[in-house]
């Protein structure tokens, strides 16, 4: 019995071990050239810095474990903004330093970076990345007043504290934005959903599709659930979705999954059209997937990474020069949240030697009045909600790269 | 006879003092610390969860420790805690306004729903002995998490609305509220935890099985564990003090599960936070602290809970040395040789103290 049971520990504790450092090595190749450009940038505004003359901008976000691709872009982007907000100046006259803390995608975890960044003198929050973390951390910084603007947490649940702001679309938005994209474009009248329901933001953006597809006269003929425990198989849900007679199957889901359930629906010989949300951002990169299965799938995503506008040109060959990888839609939101930031730090005409609640206070009020144009979305404005207003873009996969449609 | 008895009862009355002070010393300190301002807020932040290791560790060590059987599923108890605590919470926030009685109507609930989840389950686990009864468990930490995240409670003007998979299905008037919204968890919970409240918490545990493992039911179960035939041959009735030392450790979880639940103004049930990392990590504390010691356990979770984020300074590699620290305790604490070398040392180390004095 006893021999049995420590067996077993070991094994397990082997397990965990390795399945933890399985994580560390596969986010580690990137980090080692963010780590090291981090660094460097840090000593470069030490420089300069002294205290209560800089602004001091944190970020949180999973940059290990399961989520890291999103916090890892996130952080990157946010450095290659605020190196070059401070090469141009900085914010108002005053450099900016910004620092990155993991939070695991841990809501425990992600208020313990928060509070580690407390310590270190943050007076903004540029997080926190994903949702469920960000509701924890949106209640603490509430409590004290600072201002935060998340690029990416895009539950409704994130913003109802008057200091939190968004980047990105909310998920009931892209929902209803995308039954009435797929309504007004007559593009099918029986849809099919696959959705993650143990996520939040697939969840979320799944059940306002379907209020929304009512609405528009959308029929939706299946709706198939998988968990995170089951995402490697989507024969069956597939399956419903032909037998339903689905013209279109909706996903709003992340491409890794999509990219399985694509090459699945192909082996099936079922071809409908497939319509994703921002999640599905990234598709043409996942390793071993013919990307000539996406052909004709449509996204309805605010960045595309080899869209032709010059900002987005610029920002794509920065990030590449400095991280060797093409920046995804989460990098965007990141290096768009800095530019806000500092809009609205201008606007308010804030100071680093303000309070930090004092802080919150005016950049909240000087949300409402800014109007920002970046790479994801063109005249992006706020409501006092938090909410930001902004046109969806919808793109399709065309030999090999998103076109604009 | 009857001398070394009672001198060995008095050792073992000492030993439990002992950790009951240290937990109020530490208290005490704590205290000292956060009204002098000498504490970093991170330090302040990981209070309460440290606590709540403690206590979900100490449940584990009954069960692991005394009961002699493995469990790989104390974090679906912990679940159970944390939700139905929650959820007790958000139904009775309008009801009751004073925090303290509206935290102890919580931290009742969601223990006795863990308890008698623990009863439930307990009663065909309990049937199997070593590795089937932890492929059990952890099967039923998994289903736990599983159900949460397909369950929807909504409460409006109409009354109580539920669904099952499809939160679709619920129509809300405009007045209506959540209580559970399926993989979003459970939102706006009032922050009701407290490191005071932890700490209490932490006391009333150790009371609770300190008592028990001194009591004739606590010889009962330790008898089975260490023999089960010799147990049942003396009249030993073994599936009532397997299902109570169960019981009584989910309980113990879910009082854990339910100090989470309010420390954070959200609960949503992730694998990381009760999936089968945290009920391995729970069991870690159990193992690096020592199998059927209380103190050791809190001292355990309260250094582990406390590495990865003192490591914060490595930036990505905190995880990797993480793991390779607590290879290194495990090592220490636990592997023969260094137990040797350990005691050689000690001894050595006593024989110059004598020689220095003589």
């Amino acid at each position: 019995m006893k021999k049995a049971l420590s067996v077993l520990l070991a094994t397990a504790m082997v397990a965990t071990c390795l399945g933890g450092c399985g994580q560390e090595s596969e986010s580690g190749s990137t980090d080692a050239a963010g780590s090291a450009a981090g660094t460097e940038n840090a000593a470069s505004a030490e420089g300069t810095a002294e205290a209560g003359s800089v602004f001091k901008i944190g970020g949180i976000g999973p940059t290990t474990g399961g989520a890291a691709i999103y916090g890892t872009a996130v952080m990157n982007a946010a450095q290659i903004a605020v190196d070059e907000i401070n090469a141009a100046g900085g914010m108002n006259g005053y450099q900016v330093e910004f620092k990155a803390e993991d939070d695991q995608h841990d809501a425990e975890k992600s208020v313990n970076a928060y509070n580690s960044l407390k310590d270190w003198g943050m007076q903004i929050l540029m997080g926190t990345v994903t949702t469920t973390p960000c509701v924890a951390v949106s209640e603490k910084t509430a409590e004290d007043g600072m201002f935060e603007l998340t690029p990416s947490a895009s539950s409704t649940d994130v913003i109802v504290n008057d200091n939190v702001f968004q980047v990105c679309f909310t998920d009931p938005n892209q929902g209803t934005a995308s039954a009435q994209y797929i309504a007004q474009n007559g593009l099918a009248s029986k849809v099919a959903i696959i959705y993650d329901s143990s996520d939040v933001y697939s969840s979320g953006i799944e059940a306002t599709f379907v209020e929304e597809a009512a609405n528009q006269g959308l029929e939706v003929v299946a709706e198939e659930a998988f968990t995170a425990d089951s995402k490697t198989d989507f024969s069956t849900q597939l399956q419903k979705a032909q037998s339903a007679g689905a013209e279109l199957v909706f996903l709003p889901i992340y491409y890794t999954e999509a990219s399985i359930i694509l090459t699945q629906a192909n082996s099936m010989g079922y071809e409908p059209t497939f319509f994703g949300v921002d999640g599905m951002d990234g598709i043409l990169g996942v390793e071993n997937f013919d990307t000539s299965l996406a052909e004709g799938v449509m996204l309805l995503t605010p960045f595309a990474a080899d869209a032709q506008d010059e900002a987005t040109q610029a920002f794509v060959t920065k990030y590449q020069e400095a991280y060797g990888e093409v920046p995804n839609q989460f990098a965007a939101d990141a290096y768009d949240a800095i530019y806000i930031i500092k809009a609205a730090i201008e606007e308010a005409g804030a100071t680093p030697d303000m309070s930090v609640s004092d802080l919150g206070t005016a950049l909240s009020e000087a949300m409402t009045k800014i109007t920002v144009d970046g790479l994801t979305g063109d005249g992006m404005t706020w409501e006092a909600t938090g909410e930001a207003s902004k046109a969806p873009k919808a793109v399709v996969i065309k030999d090999g790269a998103y076109a604009a449609m | 006879m009857a001398k070394i008895n009672i001198k060995s009862i008095k050792k073992q009355t000492r030993d439990h003092l002992l950790t009951f002070a240290m937990v109020i010393v530490v208290y005490v300190v704590v205290q000292l610390l956060i009204t002098a301002g000498q504490m970093s807020s991170l330090m302040q932040g990981l209070l309460v969860p440290m606590c709540t290791y403690s206590i979900v560790a100490i449940g584990l060590n009954l069960c692991v420790g005394y009961l002699g059987e493995l469990s790989i599923g104390h974090a679906g108890f912990m679940c159970v805690g944390a939700f139905s605590g929650a959820f007790c919470t958000k139904l009775l926030e309008s009801v009751i306004t004073n925090k303290i009685l509206l935290f102890a109507v919580a931290l009742l609930v969601g223990t006795a729903m863990a308890a008698f989840f623990g009863f439930l389950i307990g009663i065909p686990v309990l049937r199997l002995r070593g590795d089937y009864l932890a492929i059990v468990t952890l099967a039923f930490g998994e289903i736990i998490k599983n159900i949460i995240n397909v369950l929807y409670i909504a409460k409006d003007v109409d009354g109580f609305h539920f669904a099952i998979s499809n939160g679709n299905e619920i129509k809300l008037s405009d007045e209506g509220t959540w209580l559970i919204n399926g993989a979003k968890g459970i939102t706006k919970i009032p922050h009701l935890s407290s490191f005071t409240a932890g700490v209490i918490l932490i006391l009333i545990s150790l009371f609770v099985v300190y008592n028990l493992v001194n009591s004739r039911s606590g010889r009962a179960i330790m008898a089975i564990r260490d023999n089960r035939i010799a147990a049942e041959s003396v009249g030993i009735n073994i599936t009532k003090f397997k299902l109570m030392a169960f019981t009584i450790s989910a309980a113990i979880a879910g009082a854990g599960g339910v100090l989470y639940a309010h420390n954070l103004s959200t609960v949503t049930a992730t694998p990381a936070n009760f999936g089968y990392n945290m009920s391995i990590m729970i069991l870690v504390f159990v193992v690096l602290g020592g199998m059927g010691n209380f103190r050791g356990s809190i001292l355990a979770a309260v250094l582990l809970t406390l590495l990865p984020e003192v490591l914060r300074g490595l930036s990505d590699y905190r995880m990797l040395i993480y793991s390779i620290v607590l290879i290194a305790m495990m090592l220490f604490n636990w592997a023969p040789k260094c137990i040797e070398w350990r005691q050689k040392l000690m001894a050595g180390f006593k024989k110059n103290t004598e020689k220095g004095a003589a």
